[in-house]
């Protein structure tokens, strides 16, 4: 009898040790290296959920590590924390960085230089998208994660690539770092 | 006999080797698994920030010890007249300590203290509006506009240091904040 007593006091603890490694380690994964997410909505058609929510909706690898240092590249994709609504992310393509004069779609200006320490975000879908020409430019602060990988469906797994649309490239440069407009 | 000698030195070796190894093991185990709780009770629970600029005087000085919760943030707990650490809009690697005037909703007053002309505005959704304590020398939502919510990271709860004033932390002394009805 006191030997099973022992041996359940054994495994509780067993179980409250793994608990606090489990939980801990776990959280800290999510937070700092990678996150999965579920991306909904048709805003980033063509590059994610092509057929809308026919086949299901895609998941993607959010790598949290790599914008650690707040360090976008024009093109890749990005999911931010939403300026309207502090409890929910976005997912859309960073188009322009701080200092990049920009043409808008349908912003208040229609020319604007995108101020220091913001990025302009906009989904793929023109139209089908909230994105920076409706709430302006994004503050790098909210920047949450930078999507990856797709990993679901498994037919559509593959790295995503940064890549611009070649309209929306941004006009000017104020820094004048003109390495990235060269090709 | 030399022989058995010579085996048996490697046997021990092995067993140091592989000691070793153990509790390398175990100490990269221990100091992950530390970290990770520290992370957590960082993230989660507080941390303590070491302020240092004019913005927020008199209620902090520069040079003060806050402890700053994170709890009230995640669950969108933040009321008109918290004094908040947040990102700065303009330069995410920096920290600003500043005092909540207006949620989401609110009229706020945009004009400094002294203007002539009073310019009001209402602040956008998702957004909030933040003071300093010391108008005249601090920059704020008056000179960028309002913050977005989620770019802050905590809510100051207690004063540290210096040790004769520990405790809770004053109301505003402006007389700035938005009063809400409900």
């Amino acid at each position: 009898m006191a030997q099973q007593a022992g041996a359940g006091r054994r495994y509780i603890r067993a179980f409250v040790s793994g608990f606090f490694v489990a939980v801990p380690v776990t959280v800290t994964v999510l937070d700092r290296f990678a996150y999965v997410a579920r991306v909904e909505g048709a805003s980033m058609q063509p590059s994610l959920n092509p057929e809308g929510n026919v086949t299901g909706s895609d998941v993607v690898l959010l790598n949290r590590w790599s914008v650690r240092n707040y360090q976008v590249r024009r093109g890749d994709i990005v999911s931010v924390l939403s300026p309207k609504n502090p409890q929910q992310k976005i997912i859309k393509r960073v188009i322009a960085l701080e200092g990049d004069f920009i043409k808008t779609l349908g912003y208040k200006n229609r020319y604007l230089r995108v101020p220091d320490g913001h990025f302009w975000i906009e989904g793929d879908h023109h139209g089908h998208s909230l994105d920076s020409n409706s709430f302006g430019p994004v503050s790098l602060g909210l920047v949450h994660g930078r999507a990856s990988h797709i990993i679901w469906p498994p037919n559509r797994w593959q790295r995503i690539e940064p890549s611009l649309p070649p309209e929306r490239k941004p006009l000017l440069n104020w820094h004048g770092d003109t390495t990235e407009e060269e090709d | 006999m030399k022989r058995c000698n010579d085996v048996c030195c490697v046997c021990v070796g092995g067993e140091m080797f592989r000691s070793a190894l153990g509790k390398t093991l175990g100490f990269v185990g221990y100091t992950i698994q530390y970290g990770c709780i520290a992370h957590c009770a960082f993230e989660y629970i507080g941390e303590f920030v070491a302020c240092s600029g004019p913005s927020m005087e008199p209620t902090i000085t520069s040079h003060d010890v806050v402890f700053s919760e994170r709890l009230s943030r995640h669950l969108c707990r933040i009321e008109n007249g918290d004094i908040v650490i947040a990102k700065s809009p303009f330069d995410p690697h920096m920290n600003v300590c500043k005092r909540v005037i207006g949620l989401e909703g609110d009229k706020v007053c945009t004009s400094g203290p002294s203007d002539i002309f009073k310019t009001h505005q209402y602040v956008p959704k998702g957004h909030v509006w933040l003071e300093g304590d010391n108008l005249r020398n601090s920059t704020d939502s008056r000179s960028y506009g309002p913050v977005p919510y989620a770019l802050i990271r905590g809510r100051v709860c207690l004063k540290l240091w210096p040790l004769h004033h520990v405790g809770a932390l004053n109301q505003s002394p402006t007389g700035r904040v938005v009063k809400r009805s409900d």
